[in-house]
């Protein structure tokens, strides 16, 4: 997995809240086997008119200035609904590195740490003000930072967000948590060892 | 010994390792596969060389993108075929045991684990889908996971969780004749918020849900996620025992005893505490119908379409307008009033016989509205032959319902069958979400029997004055 430390980028502003994985990425772009390749996908109902390829000029990300974007500012509950992990490939595959709201559904929080997107949570107060800044200040970045766990910007912006000491030491260092958890084996085991045979599917 | 929550002896009796200023290392009893969340984590096991460590308790089917028309024909589309083949191949290299396309027990995932005795009370379910939920109605930890965390349990049948908190929600008294599983469990959703839950394992109790069949706690459980829970659950009782027994892999003869007797453990002590209670009134509850593009906006179907003034918060009054330009609504409409073209009976929320019974029993001779193109899909080809047994086939289609296979279909649309822009439609199933039942579709949430009367009239109504 890919380590995330420190991401000064350009804050794209999406001022919705609730926005649920179909939004993210939608069902048709779920057939494919890749991990890659769904960055062209995100937001795909918003992003593009009717014909699937013109950008829709009223989307707020298909705003010149915020290309090149990586961090991204939404609204309470982000992620919410299906478990789709393509949720996350696509916003890495896009360009973003983290993601700053006041809230996010378990799943998709859960998913962004297996992917290197960071999900930062901070209050609703502080995302409302991000977001007028993001939108009033062309070329507006901020600095996140996973170590010190701060988030701060060039004119005094600064703002302090915990993550779980464990996902956050993951994530620092890219660790495969698969591994991690092999690591286990013996205690994993003997756990089965004691399982009821009841437990067994039958048959 | 402290009282204890249902979902604490579950939690307890898993941990396999737990290591302080560390999650859990939780063991998984049960691990549901289908073809959509499935391929990277198979590519990841085979680039790591690692194998299924129990394909014995890993099962697979096809639900999610697969056609429910005539199954004979080849498959058109060609990505949904790949992703078939490669569940396929990937169940055949590594060992696990597939419920393909055209196996006579094959179903939505989130059906065929019960109804083939695979879910059981007291498991850890987990389960490449957020729907995982609907396998706590028989008293298991049961949740969606990712598609890492998917690779993370075929590799180790394992998973590292952090613990959530414990919320109880309580639905006292009785529901009202006409009232489903479905109302509650929207009403419930409509009272907490789409966020309401989240960081819970929520336990549904109370006499309104005690009352409930095993479909239609399946029902409630189902939608938990859309309240934003990790987990549902009810505790199991005879009801639960009398479910599970006798089902094809269930245990049996001494193996049957000594699990039934520990399930029927697990119902939360007297004493023991959750972290939050919510109450709700079974009696007060009336049918339910979702008017917006979440499953939080949801209202009796006697109200009118809400007004964004109605909202006391700033972010509630935007979704709100948005959500009413999406659907085409405008504050004050009656919802009874809402035209309709497309019904859809089906998904894991409420395609089980129980609901196709409900629906087929409302139909009592009637036809579809000549403007409404009304869609049966049960939830699985055991729930359909059954179905078909008790001649509820022959009732759909001679009312002019469309007779289809088992799948997903219409919830998400990743099949064939979408909504087109603009076309209304009353749904069984799960989400109103923008575009989840095709782009521009707009969804209303109901039940079975609510859908089937929807059909019949073309618009949506009161199922307590259908006749």
């Amino acid at each position: 997995m890919q380590a995330f430390v420190k991401e000064t980028g350009l804050v794209a502003p999406l001022d919705r809240a609730n926005v649920d994985t179909d939004q993210i990425i939608p069902k048709q772009f779920l057939k494919r086997i890749e991990r890659t390749g769904f960055g062209k996908f995100l937001f795909f109902d918003w992003r593009y008119l009717d014909d699937g390829e013109t950008p829709n000029p009223e989307f707020e990300l298909n705003a010149p200035r915020y290309a090149g974007a990586s961090i991204l500012v939404a609204g309470k509950n982000f992620g919410c609904g299906s478990s789709r992990e393509h949720a996350p490939w696509a916003l890495m595959d896009y360009g973003f590195r983290a993601i700053i709201a006041p809230s996010y559904a378990d799943i998709f929080y859960n998913n962004c740490f297996k992917n290197g997107v960071l999900p930062i949570t901070i209050s609703e107060a502080s995302v409302n003000a991000l977001l007028k800044k993001a939108a009033e200040t062309p070329g507006y970045t901020l600095t996140v930072d996973l170590e010190t766990q701060e988030v701060t910007d060039s004119s005094g912006f600064r703002e302090a967000f915990t993550v779980d000491g464990f996902r956050r030491h993951c994530l620092i260092n890219g660790l495969d948590d698969i591994g991690l958890t092999l690591q286990n084996a013996d205690n994993i085991a003997v756990y089965e060892a004691n399982r009821p045979s009841w437990a067994a599917i039958a048959g | 010994m402290k009282p204890r929550t249902m979902f604490e002896k579950i939690w307890d009796s898993h941990v396999v390792v737990e290591e302080p200023g560390q999650p859990a290392l939780l063991y998984i009893d049960l691990h549901l596969v289908h073809e959509v969340t499935s391929p990277q984590a198979f590519e990841g096991l085979r680039l790591a060389g690692r194998p299924v460590r129990r394909p014995d308790l890993t099962v697979a089917t096809m639900d999610h993108n697969i056609p429910t028309t005539d199954r004979s024909l080849p498959i058109v589309d060609l990505i949904s075929r790949t992703q078939m083949d490669t569940l396929r191949s990937n169940c055949k290299e590594f060992g696990v045991k597939l419920y393909d396309l055209h196996d006579s027990l094959q179903g939505i995932v989130h059906v065929i684990g019960p109804e083939l005795g695979y879910t059981r009370p007291g498991q850890t379910i987990v389960c490449g889908d957020s729907h995982t939920s609907t396998h706590g109605a028989f008293g298991a930890l049961a949740f969606g996971i990712g598609t890492s965390e998917v690779e993370h349990v075929l590799a180790t049948q394992c998973l590292p969780q952090s613990r959530p908190k414990t919320m109880e929600i309580r639905v006292n008294g009785t529901l009202a004749a006409g009232v489903t599983a479905k109302d509650v469990v929207l009403a419930i959703i409509g009272k907490i918020g789409t966020d309401g839950a989240t960081g819970y394992a929520v336990e549904y109790t109370g006499e309104a849900i005690r009352s409930l069949s095993m479909e239609g706690r399946m029902t409630v459980c189902n939608m938990s996620i859309e309240a934003g829970a990790r987990a549902g659950m009810i505790a199991p009782d005879e009801k639960t025992i009398e479910y599970v027994k006798g089902r094809t892999f269930a245990p049996k003869g001494e193996d049957w005893d000594s699990a039934a007797a520990y399930w029927l453990t697990l119902a939360t002590d007297d004493g023991a505490a959750f972290d939050t209670v919510v109450e709700l009134d079974g009696a007060s509850i009336a049918p339910y119908v979702s008017w917006g593009t979440s499953p939080g906006m949801v209202a009796p179907i006697t109200a009118v379409v809400p007004s964004p003034a109605d909202f006391a918060d700033e972010t509630d009054r935007k979704s709100v307008q948005r959500a009413l330009e999406y659907m085409g609504l405008t504050a004050g409409m009656p919802l009874q009033e809402l035209s309709l073209d497309k019904v859809f009976i089906g998904s894991c929320t409420n395609g089980r016989i129980e609901d196709l019974r409900a629906a087929a029993a409302v139909i009592n001779g009637h036809k579809v509205a000549a403007t409404v193109h009304a869609l049966v899909v049960p939830g699985s080809t055991t729930v359909r032959e059954q179905a078909i047994a008790e001649g509820l086939d022959k009732i759909f289609i001679n009312a002019g319902f469309d007779w289809r296979e088992a799948g997903c279909s219409m919830c998400l649309g990743m099949n064939p069958d979408i909504l087109q822009p603009g076309e209304r439609c009353a749904s069984t199933s799960n989400r109103n979400f923008e575009g989840r039942q095709g782009k521009g579709g707009r969804t209303h949430l109901v039940s079975p029997s609510m859908a089937a009367a929807a059909a019949i009239a073309g618009h949506l109504v009161d199922i307590r004055n259908w006749k």
